[in-house]
């Protein structure tokens, strides 16, 4: 439910005046408004950057829906507050941990409205995350049964398992979550051999050659000087951002980045700019004003400017517009630091991530960040770069002075799916793998809106974002496709905005085409049943439409 | 205006969430009449605000924007990064081939491993080993996502309540990063605002959790408990003068059990104590602790027989004693509860490999079984403790029981470059003759108090007497041959 934080920052100075939607799309639905918007910039602009159709849409909220929206969150807001004062009042029991006696003098560590959420809204439909499984998550898994006898407050296991259960959560994108083949059998050798422990960091005894050798085979898989890799994704960018920027250096950071450049960027002590999400103009008017302003105050120059982006966003679907954001990089000077935690593995026709998929060149990126935890079916995250930036952090990464290295069966399991990418095990399942990803994505992203689903998202983005709006429909929909025996992931405030809660598929090449016709079914029943086939574009079924280079927008009516 | 609208806003300000509507109606029947234009002056004032057209942020310029052009033709960034000179001290790393255990091959010498935090020789239990490997079998190795979609496996669960059981708590919360813990755990609690008193010896990741907290932050001298108080009642003073808003301040002290950096036991009976006596919340980091101090190896609390409850929050990590990957947190579950929600690194990651919360489950598993391995540890570090007293020109920093001692030049050459370079020649005479050893690292100018250069020296239970007395010996014969 909580997934990819807002940028909430007090530096941003990003309105200024005009309000370009999404995407710099104009979210309005109007036909002549959102052409206007395109022949401003995008399309007569920078067409020409793309070496293919960037296909990306986000239909606007219905207004009905958006009311019903609010209205539902104020039914709740109201019973929550009754339920509130009924608890006060000890007419309805209490489930909510208390503090204890002895410290009931302290200063409050929750203030009462802080949980208001948590308690009110969050708990009645709680059972849709958290749910714990017992197998791999591959493209099926087994859930452990859980249920609860006082509305989620708390949760009983009877022993059951729920078995095959259809997987349209996990970021299992290649397939790579396996407990047999390859992988497993070479993560299962170092087990033995090494154990699971480093019990050190890097820079003290934690240093092994199996470490060496991952960070060459990352740097020669995205083609460039080098590269380092970290125990924890997450950390990746908390973690090394720092080292990169600080007092006197401006970051621009997308407003959907996700929470862990954020806190990266927070704990650079750097200035901090958010622009709208993958909006250009955004972000060129703050690089301008940047370069042209100095810094608040003072009027000193900048240090340095570091563009923050991700590749795929996890709660958008959306594609990065990396050629456009590499050109005001070069324009402007620049430099960009690009997080490919869901794309590395997922786009590209060699799975090389957003920079392949763009046919750019991965040197116009100054920082490759990626996590093996998706694609790779492993945990970890990695940089990657020139060999000055790398021997920078190698001296001066948090990571690598406090953090202890990463366990080696799993640098093993991403070793050889690495290589099983490149074909380097001298087979092609890796290339079929990439394959299979890209025509199932396309493939269900299809049939979903034919369906009349509003997706949201780019066209090529294994991650399949799908409208569900009403806080009601959250829990709902979580529900009702597990008693079918597919497993979702539904996301809510404040992981999204507020009335644009959803739900999201990720597409993995595991999939077969029998279980996405499955899942589809069973999507459209559901559908069906809660009214999510909102959508109000009439698309044609079979959307086979010849695609060229203006065609940036889906939602041509 | 500005003033006004500060001075009689402020008192609402610090009443804060706890201004009760009641109360406001009160004060507006009550109110002198100045005072209600005043107010309908500034709700205007407001209401003009809202509707005024946006501002721009940043300074008019009269620039043109052939000006302008040019400054941005001639704005010159500094580099990404500075460029790091090829004999940097730490950007070459010493390298181990083969398992980072007991016996362990550094640059290609097989030696006797002094560095890894591995105190309980878990690292290399062929049942810790095969519990993995049988875990590999049945989950693959990632998590493929977040706890809360689709990333909680049974082991988690099975975990977390066996650390809340192992460390008699009511829960238990785990990470999938050890330094990610305890900076995730502070900002979870701590906002804007509040104050937190800390250790000057505080380890990194407790001052990377303090700066996301954006508390204040007060420093206290190291274990120096009349420094603390003395700041505590300064805090008490400061309270009295505004108590409305002294009741919404959250304070806590941030202590470690076992400081990683001086290598010595936080006086915690005292630091309750002073708890109950200013209402402050302790949070207490484990991770060089846990496993290795009290009879069952509960810590810092069981080594004081300190009632476990009276610690708000204990974090420590799974990486040194349990030999494993990952960190938690265990308390009260009206405190460790509100993480699965606000702790950053808990809700925003992938989860930890299952294989590797299956290795924990067995470390614990023997640890629970075998409680006398505490008793061997403590007294190998008592023995290596005594054993390197007295190295000509090194002194040893910590206390008898700590498994991971630190040795400090007893002259400095008065620069830390020069320092370092004497230390590892140390190191390097010591590997030479199979005893590995490693510098303390540290990031010069991100730590808030950085300490001394050192060597650690770090006790396991696998390591014999003769071992420990030769690595005793080696590094008194480099002392004496490199510090003359």
């Amino acid at each position: 439910m909580t997934e990819s934080a807002g940028n909430k920052n007090e530096d941003c100075h990003a309105a200024n005046g005009v309000k370009p939607g999404r995407n710099g799309m104009v979210k309005n639905h109007h036909h002549h408004h959102h052409q206007k918007q395109e022949k401003v910039y995008h399309a007569a602009c920078n067409g020409e950057l793309y070496s293919r159709p960037f296909i990306e849409s986000f239909e606007e909220t219905p207004m009905l829906v958006a009311v019903l929206t609010y209205m539902g969150y104020g039914i709740l807001t109201i019973f929550g507050y009754l339920r509130d004062f009924m608890r006060e009042w000890k007419i309805e029991k209490c489930h909510i941990a208390r503090e204890r006696e002895e410290q009931k003098d302290f200063v409050p560590l929750y203030q009462d409205f802080e949980n208001f959420y948590t308690r009110n809204l969050y708990m009645r439909i709680r059972d849709s995350w958290n749910r714990p499984i017992c197998s791999v998550p591959g493209a099926t898994f087994d859930l452990v049964e859980r249920s609860s006898n006082d509305y989620n407050w708390t949760f009983e296991y009877p022993g059951r398992v729920v078995k095959d259960v259809i997987n349209l959560g996990s970021y299992n994108y290649l397939g790579f979550a396996e407990n047999t083949g390859a992988c497993a059998t070479a993560a299962g050798e170092v087990t033995v051999k090494f154990g699971v422990g480093m019990a050190s960091t890097r820079q003290e005894m934690g240093n092994l050659d199996r470490h060496e050798e991952l960070e060459k085979l990352v740097a020669s898989f995205l083609g460039v000087e080098s590269a380092m890799a970290f125990g924890m994704g997450f950390a990746t960018n908390s973690m090394n951002i720092p080292a990169l920027a600080g007092k006197g250096c401006l970051i621009l950071s997308d407003e959907l980045n996700h929470a862990s450049l954020v806190l990266g960027a927070r704990l650079s002590g750097s200035t901090i700019r958010v622009f709208k999400h993958n909006n250009m103009q955004s972000l060129e008017r703050l690089l301008r004003d940047a370069i042209v302003h100095g810094q608040p105050r003072t009027h000193r120059p900048w240090k340095k400017i570091l563009i923050l982006v991700e590749g795929i966003y996890s709660m958008e679907g959306s594609i990065i517009r990396l050629p456009e954001v590499i050109a005001l990089k070069k324009k402007y000077k620049a430099y960009l630091y690009l997080d490919e935690a869901h794309s590395i593995g997922a786009l590209g026709p060699y799975g090389r991530g957003v920079v392949e998929y763009f046919g750019l060149d991965s040197k116009d990126v100054d920082v490759m960040m990626g996590t093996f935890t998706k694609s790779f079916g492993a945990a970890g995250g990695y940089i990657a770069g020139r060999k000055d930036l790398i021997d920078y952090l190698l001296t001066h990464s948090h990571s690598a002075i406090y953090a202890t290295s990463m366990p080696l069966p799993v640098v093993e399991q991403i070793i050889t799916s690495m290589k099983c990418i490149m074909g380097k095990d001298g087979t092609t399942i890796g290339r079929s793998r990439i394959q299979r990803l890209a025509e199932n994505t396309v493939y269900f992203r299809r049939r979903l809106r034919e369906m009349g689903f509003i997706i949201y998202g780019n066209n090529d983005s294994p991650v399949v974002p799908m409208m569900l709006y009403m806080p009601a429909k959250i829990g709902a929909f979580g529900r009702e496709m597990l008693k079918r025996n597919i497993g979702v992931v539904v996301v809510g405030f404040p992981a999204t905005p507020i009335i644009e809660s959803r739900a999201r598929f990720c597409i993995s090449a595991a999939h077969t085409k029998e279980m996405l016709d499955r899942a589809l079914d069973v999507i459209s029943e559901v559908g069906d049943l809660l009214q999510l086939k909102y959508s109000r574009h009439k698309v044609l079924p079979s959307l086979d439409r010849p695609f060229d280079e203006t065609t940036y927008e889906e939602n041509k009516e | 205006f500005e003033l006004l609208f500060h001075s009689r806003d402020s008192v609402k300000m610090a009443a804060g969430q706890q201004w009760v509507l009641v109360e406001m109606v009160q004060a507006f029947y009550e109110a002198p009449a100045y005072h209600l234009i005043l107010e309908g002056i500034l709700i205007l004032w407001i209401i003009r605000l809202l509707f005024s057209k946006t501002y721009k942020l940043q300074e008019r310029s009269d620039l043109t924007e052939k000006e302008k052009e040019e400054l941005i033709e001639e704005w010159q960034p500094e580099p990404l990064v500075p460029l790091v000179s090829k004999d940097h001290p730490s950007l070459n790393y010493d390298v181990v081939t083969g398992p980072p255990s007991h016996r362990i091959i550094v640059n290609g010498k097989e030696c006797i491993n002094f560095a890894s935090f591995n105190f309980l020789g878990l690292l290399d239990s062929e049942r810790v080993k095969l519990k993995a490997l049988s875990s590999l079998k049945k989950y693959g190795v990632g998590t493929c996502g977040p706890r809360g979609f689709y990333g909680t496996f049974d082991v988690h669960l099975e975990l977390e309540e066996r650390l809340a059981k192992f460390m008699r708590t009511e829960e238990a919360i785990i990470y999938s990063y050890g330094f990610a813990t305890i900076a995730s755990a502070i900002p979870a609690y701590s906002k804007r605002g509040d104050i937190v008193f800390v250790d000057e010896a505080a380890c990194f990741s407790i001052q990377k959790g303090l700066q996301a907290s954006r508390s204040f932050v007060k420093y206290f001298k190291h274990n120096d408990m009349e420094d603390l108080e003395r700041l505590l009642k300064e805090q008490e003073i400061e309270d009295q003068k505004n108590p409305r808003k002294a009741r919404v301040i959250r304070r806590f002290i941030v202590v470690e059990g076992l400081y990683i950096n001086t290598a010595d036991i936080c006086p915690l009976p005292e630091l309750v104590k002073l708890k109950y006596k200013y209402k402050v919340r302790i949070f207490l980091e484990e991770s060089m602790s846990f496993g290795v101090l009290g009879e069952h190896g509960r810590g810092v609390t069981e080594h004081f027989g300190v009632n476990i409850d009276d610690i708000d929050l204990i974090s420590a990590n799974m990486e040194n004693a349990l030999a494993s990957i990952g960190g938690f947190c265990c308390g009260r579950s009206f405190v460790i509860d509100h993480q699965r929600l606000s702790g950053q690194g808990y809700c925003f990651s992938a989860s930890l490999p299952p294989m590797l919360a299956s290795a924990a489950i067995e470390a614990l598993n023997i640890m629970e079984e075998d409680p006398g391995i505490f008793r061997v540890l403590q007294d190998k570090c008592k023995h290596m403790h005594k054993a390197l007293q007295g190295t000509p020109g090194l002194k040893t920093v910590g206390e008898p029981l700590t498994p991971a001692l630190h040795l400090q030049l007893e002259n400095s050459t008065g620069s830390r470059t020069n320092d370092l370079k004497l230390l590892r020649a140390i190191v390097d005479y010591s590997l030479d003759r199979q005893i590995a050893l490693t510098l303390a690292r540290y990031l010069d100018k991100e730590e808030r108090f950085l300490p001394p250069p050192s060597i650690r020296v770090v006790v396991t239970v696998e390591q014999t007497q003769e071992e420990m007395e030769k690595a005793a010996q080696c590094i008194r014969e480099a002392a004496v041959k490199i510090l003359k």
